[in-house]
């Protein structure tokens, strides 16, 4: 893929612009960039809107960026792909984050990630195929003292069991996992 | 901002302060079980039952007992009046755990004699009272949301001391004498960092916050963060001073949102009362702090890393030396600190550098934060002085075991540290005593195994990490980490032998010595001191080798 960006980048610049010039979104990251009066050291700030406003980073958008940054996109490709924070894919309508910390671990977050793998039918870091739920771990919260802990859309769930994972994912889930 | 401003404001506080505090912790553990509804609830009961003139809702920071959340304390001033009743009282008052919204009437009516069904805790029990608190002593008591309730507990008065009647080199001569070492896990003496720093004479120099918490287990950084942001702040401007910097960065984890939006709240009032910025205390000095937010890579913890993050760069770490202290961020002098390092510093300012080195053990002065979790009764956070048995921590403040369980082995430092057996619990904590077993204090987390946890099982948990976590800049450690974590996947399933045992004792060797930094020098020490105590439990797995000593070598991959 870096070698799609190196050699077609310059001439699918002029319609990633035009596109953008439309797009309420990149006016917004514009707003963003000029706050941070374009400096190249704030790359990593604004890659973390990127993917606030449109969800993932894709080609198109770290193109746009690299061009406003006066940065190869070579390097901000690079630092995309670095940070576990940042994605590449979309993500699905919701997400659950379980916590493979030390404490969560020894107090079963394997058995909560083992349950909720066989009931989704994904690995983490992806998607189901309907595009309804991307399951993900992380490596720490810091919510330790109510160890096993799972971010459910955002919102920290303290002490989960199989059961009750499986309890949280059942809304979310289409049809044809129930 | 001029030293009457400050005492203004504090006397405000504390004379606005009501008879009774309700105090509602509003930490991430605590919020997580919707400590937030508890806060709305309690607010509205004291509308409710007319008591808005007498008792105050206050949201703090960690209130420590995690497990039990939501916390809620009621503290009551025994007379109408002083702050000095209030400091004497506070922390005394009925503490009740796992709070839910509903219960917010009753509780309020306790204050006026009612009764309640809600659990108690016991604030006097070793959890609570055998805590020495000097980084969590505003934890958990004042609002972090709130400026003022910093400044009535006499924050940023060491600041003004210091920027108006210590010249640099006395505040740096005040450090040394204190004897505080880095709480970032390496120790070494903050005083001496901090005059290697001042004594470079580029005029650019920078100061960095070290909040990328990266180790599993460990969540003091998050809740000082969380709890005081202020003492953070004033402790850097106060390193900023003493090393002649004025631009200073706090490198946080996204992982912690809400540290992240207290510590913006805490620099846009510390501005607004100039506190930060320029001219502070109508001193001639500058300094200014930026929020820098990290992206999930535990290697940034590393210092040359995170500084080459915070320049937007990927976070992969470089040779040293040049240390930081002369060549840094941009190639300017930088002093790199971490979270409870800075707290320390308004305290020792404040007390003297006699008082805190009368704190602690000969070699290691002071105090320190654990984040106890894993197998244990009282999950939580704690602070304690250095040289305190291990076996206090664990067995007495923290419970034991629960369920009847027995302790097997404490884990400390991370993926970076090392598993200390029952049998070493009497071990006071200190840096020179941990390192003796093979771990190291870290940061400070502290995760209780019990007997059904397997340490080879643990071992491969913090290779898995390492590997996944390792930048891939140096082969020892990328490539390195990835066998290690092979050979003991293959020794958990059964598969392996003494060969392949000794090829991994081999390689721990091998990646400890040559690796290029902290991440890859230190990822064999879960399996180094796991082999130390427990080796019975990886040769139990073993089977026995097919092909004899001088037989087919026996392929690891």
């Amino acid at each position: 893929m870096i070698a799609t960006l190196a050699n077609k980048g310059q001439s699918r610049l002029p319609g990633i612009l035009e596109h953008a010039s439309g797009d309420k979104r990149f006016k917004i990251l514009e707003a963003h960039i000029k706050k941070h009066q374009f400096k190249q050291d704030a790359l990593i700030e604004i890659l973390h809107k990127s993917q606030e406003l449109f969800g993932c980073l894709d080609d198109d958008l770290l193109l746009f960026v690299a061009y406003k940054l006066k940065l190869p996109p070579s390097r901000v490709y690079g630092v995309a792909t670095f940070y576990h924070f940042f994605t590449l894919k979309p993500q699905g309508r919701h997400t659950c984050v379980i916590c493979m910390g030390t404490a969560c671990y020894v107090k079963g977050a394997d058995q909560v990630l083992a349950a909720v793998q066989a009931k989704t039918g994904i690995k983490p870091g992806e998607t189901t195929p309907d595009n309804q739920v991307s399951l993900l771990t992380a490596r720490c919260i810091g919510a330790c003292g109510i160890a096993p802990a799972v971010v459910y859309d955002g919102a920290v769930t303290p002490r989960q069991t199989p059961e009750s994972a499986l309890e949280h994912l059942k809304g979310w889930l289409g049809d044809d996992h129930r | 901002m001029i030293i009457d401003d400050l005492i203004e404001i504090a006397e405000k506080e504390r004379a606005s302060q009501k008879k009774h505090v309700v105090r509602c912790c509003m930490a991430a553990g605590c919020m997580s079980s919707a400590s937030k509804g508890v806060k709305e609830r309690l607010e509205l009961a004291v509308k409710e039952a007319g008591l808005a003139e007498e008792v105050e809702v206050r949201g703090v920071g960690c209130m420590k007992l995690c497990c039990q959340g939501p916390l809620v304390q009621i503290d009551s001033q025994p007379e109408p009046g002083g702050a000095t009743v209030a400091v004497q009282s506070r922390g005394q008052g009925p503490l009740y755990l796992k709070v839910k919204p509903e219960d917010a009437a009753s509780l309020i009516g306790s204050i006026k004699g009612g009764q309640t069904a809600v659990p108690r805790g016991d604030p006097n029990h070793p959890f609570f009272a055998r805590q020495k608190p000097i980084v969590l002593a505003n934890c958990g008591f004042v609002d972090p949301e709130r400026i003022e309730s910093y400044i009535a507990a006499e924050g940023y008065l060491g600041l003004h001391d210091v920027l108006r009647e210590m010249t640099p080199k006395e505040v740096i001569d005040t450090l040394i004498k204190s004897g505080l070492r880095g709480r970032g896990g390496a120790g070494y003496p903050t005083g001496l960092k901090w005059a290697t720093v001042a004594k470079t004479a580029n005029p650019q120099k920078y100061v960095i916050c070290n909040a990328d918490e990266g180790d599993p287990g460990a969540f003091m950084d998050r809740s000082v963060l969380e709890s005081d942001p202020h003492s953070v702040l004033e402790g850097m401007t106060v390193a900023a001073y003493a090393v002649g910097a004025n631009q200073g960065f706090i490198y946080v984890r996204a992982e912690y949102p809400l540290a992240i939006s207290r510590l913006q709240t805490a620099i846009r009032q510390a501005k607004q009362h100039g506190l930060l910025g320029s001219g502070i205390f109508e001193s001639p000095f500058n300094f200014n702090i930026d929020l820098r937010i990290g992206a999930g890579a535990f290697v940034c913890g590393e210092e040359t890393a995170l500084m080459a993050s915070v320049e937007g760069k990927r976070g992969t770490p470089r040779p040293r030396p040049p240390f930081p202290a002369e060549s840094g961020l941009w190639n300017c002098p930088t002093l790199i600190n971490n979270v409870e390092t800075f707290a320390n510093v308004p305290p020792i300012i404040r007390k003297g550098a006699d008082w805190f080195a009368g704190i602690g053990t000969e070699k290691s002065k002071g105090t320190k934060v654990f984040a106890l979790a894993g197998k244990i009764t009282n999950t939580g956070l704690i602070e304690v002085p250095m040289g305190t048995p291990l076996r206090d921590i664990v067995e007495v403040m923290g419970g034991g075991a629960p369920d009847g369980g027995s302790i097997k082995a404490v884990q400390t430092g991370g993926p970076s540290g090392g598993c200390i057996p029952a049998e070493a619990l009497d071990t006071p904590v200190d840096y020179e005593s941990l390192t003796k077993l093979g771990s190291i204090m870290g940061s400070g987390g502290m995760i209780v195994m019990d007997q059904t946890t397997r340490m080879v099982d643990v071992a491969r948990f913090f290779m898995e990490f390492c590997t996944d976590e390792s930048c891939g800049k140096c082969i020892p450690c990328r490539v390195g980490t990835a066998q290690m974590h092979r050979l003991l996947a293959r020794i958990l399933e059964c598969k392996a032998t003494a060969r392949d045992l000794a090829k991994l004792e081999e390689l721990c060797d091998m990646v400890r010595h040559t690796s290029l930094c902290g991440l890859g020098q230190t990822a064999p020490n879960p399996v180094l001191s796991t082999l130390r105590f427990f080796r019975k439990e990886y040769t139990d797995l073993l089977v026995e080798d097919a092909f004899g000593p001088n037989g087919k070598e026996v392929s690891s991959t």
